[in-house]
């Protein structure tokens, strides 16, 4: 009997407000269908590792967090299954759509200075601007190899505010939108595109990119070896298997894995809800960062483009896209945005993992690496 | 664990960062622009040389 009440008192508060996110995560991925595939085993994986005693923590989930977080190995292999997801053909028809996606990174740089303020250490105010990313794979990896101590609730904020981006991008964008703005049509004009340029563009980024930002190889160069097996034409079987198997299967172990940061002592800080703040600044800034500047290239362009694309530049695939295309639909049954919004949205995941690279970059050069 | 000393510890107040953080946010976002910039001229050449 002595052995029940003495592991039942070994709970603190601490550990049960612990038990108690992780079901909310839990709720949140089943009845609200939060990015579900991350929520629900970043979830359990917290209910499992708040447990006083548990040989979850110490054991299975230690060891899957040092075999593909901590070297960055699960992230990185996740990004060839988004890789092979991605159809770059929208963008390809029409480049110029990227420099959205640059100027949506926009919150990344200006959550680093925001969280400055409130965070000393280089490491950590550097991660937590890369929530601004909104991309998990790159937050986790980039947080990860700067050894920042939030590891976990910079994955939760990044995952979170992904899953709210139909909740924070629409007030944002009608708030710096006028009706008439809202209205322009941008009428898309099919161009073909070539199986060489499809099978070109991948390798010309990872070459572009990793020799201006050697410290983005990784991240760009495992994103666009995904996009090569599925443009290639000649590995159809691993491209099925990259978008499906192999994208299920490390999200499950990311997802689980990163509950190793989610212990209360890590977790239940302070600093976490100031996190969660700069990640809604991120968020917000990404946007706006996006429509402003598509309203800046308005001034200067004869053909006027919709500011509303600007703010699928930011990288939340392909949620971000498809929320544009909603609003210009809801302001003009005729005006068909997906194509531009689409080629915007992927264009902001090249984006993000280049910010990704600049942030390891500056990051490596303070400390003297 | 203690939920406050922990907090105090890892926090700061100083505004001044911000300002002193603003070279960054310059460096990031010109190199950003830089790199889109010259992959959209080489997206551009390929689509060129190589449209159907």
């Amino acid at each position: 009997m002595e052995i029940l009440y003495q592991n039942l008192l070994a709970f603190d508060r601490y550990d049960l407000i612990m038990i108690a996110i992780g079901c909310l995560l839990v709720y949140l991925a089943i009845a609200k269908e939060m990015e579900p595939s991350l929520l629900l085993p970043m979830g359990f994986g917290t209910i499992l590792v708040n447990i006083p005693f548990s040989d979850a923590l110490v054991g299975p989930i230690q060891e899957l967090y040092h075999a593909g977080i901590a070297n960055e190995l699960f992230p990185l292999l996740l990004f060839i299954g988004i890789g092979a997801m991605i159809d770059f053909g929208p963008l390809l028809s029409n480049p110029k759509l990227m420099l959205f996606g640059a100027a949506a990174q926009f919150g990344i740089f200006f959550t680093l200075c925001m969280a400055s303020i409130f965070f000393p250490d280089f490491r950590d105010f550097f991660s937590i601007a890369i929530i601004g990313a909104a991309d998990g794979p790159t937050s986790i990896a980039v947080a990860n190899k700067l050894g920042s101590q939030y590891v976990g609730a910079i994955t939760v904020a990044a995952y979170s505010y992904m899953a709210l981006v139909p909740v924070i991008q629409p007030p944002v964008i009608k708030l710096l939108t006028t009706k008439k703005e809202r209205l322009i049509r941008m009428p898309y004009e099919q161009k073909s595109v070539s199986k060489l340029t499809r099978i070109l563009f991948p390798i010309i980024i990872t070459i572009v990119a990793s020799a201006i930002i050697p410290q983005a190889t990784a991240l760009i160069g495992f994103l666009m070896f995904g996009n090569l097996i599925r443009e290639c034409g000649v590995l159809e079987s691993l491209s099925g298997t990259a978008q499906n198997v192999l994208a299920n299967l490390i999200t499950i172990f990311l997802g689980i894995s990163v509950a190793f940061n989610m212990t209360a002592d890590k977790f239940l800080q302070l600093d976490t809800l100031l996190i969660m703040g700069l990640g809604l600044i991120a968020f917000i800034v990404d946007t706006a960062g996006g429509v402003l500047f598509a309203k800046l290239l308005n001034l200067f362009s004869k053909k006027k483009v919709n500011p509303m694309i600007g703010a699928a530049g930011i990288s939340a695939f392909p949620m971000s896209g498809r929320i544009v295309h909603k609003m210009a639909q809801e302001e003009d049954p005729q005006n068909f945005l997906l194509m531009h919004s689409i080629g915007v949205n992927v264009s902001g995941q090249i984006a993000s993992v280049i910010a990704g690279g600049i942030i390891l970059n500056i990051a490596a050069k303070l400390m003297g690496g | 664990m203690n939920f406050l000393t922990n907090t105090a510890v890892n926090l700061e107040f100083n505004p001044m960062a911000f300002i002193d953080n603003l070279k960054y946010m310059g460096v990031g976002m010109l190199v950003i622009f830089v790199v889109i910039g010259i992959i959209i001229l080489a997206t551009k050449l390929v689509n060129y040389l190589f449209s159907e």
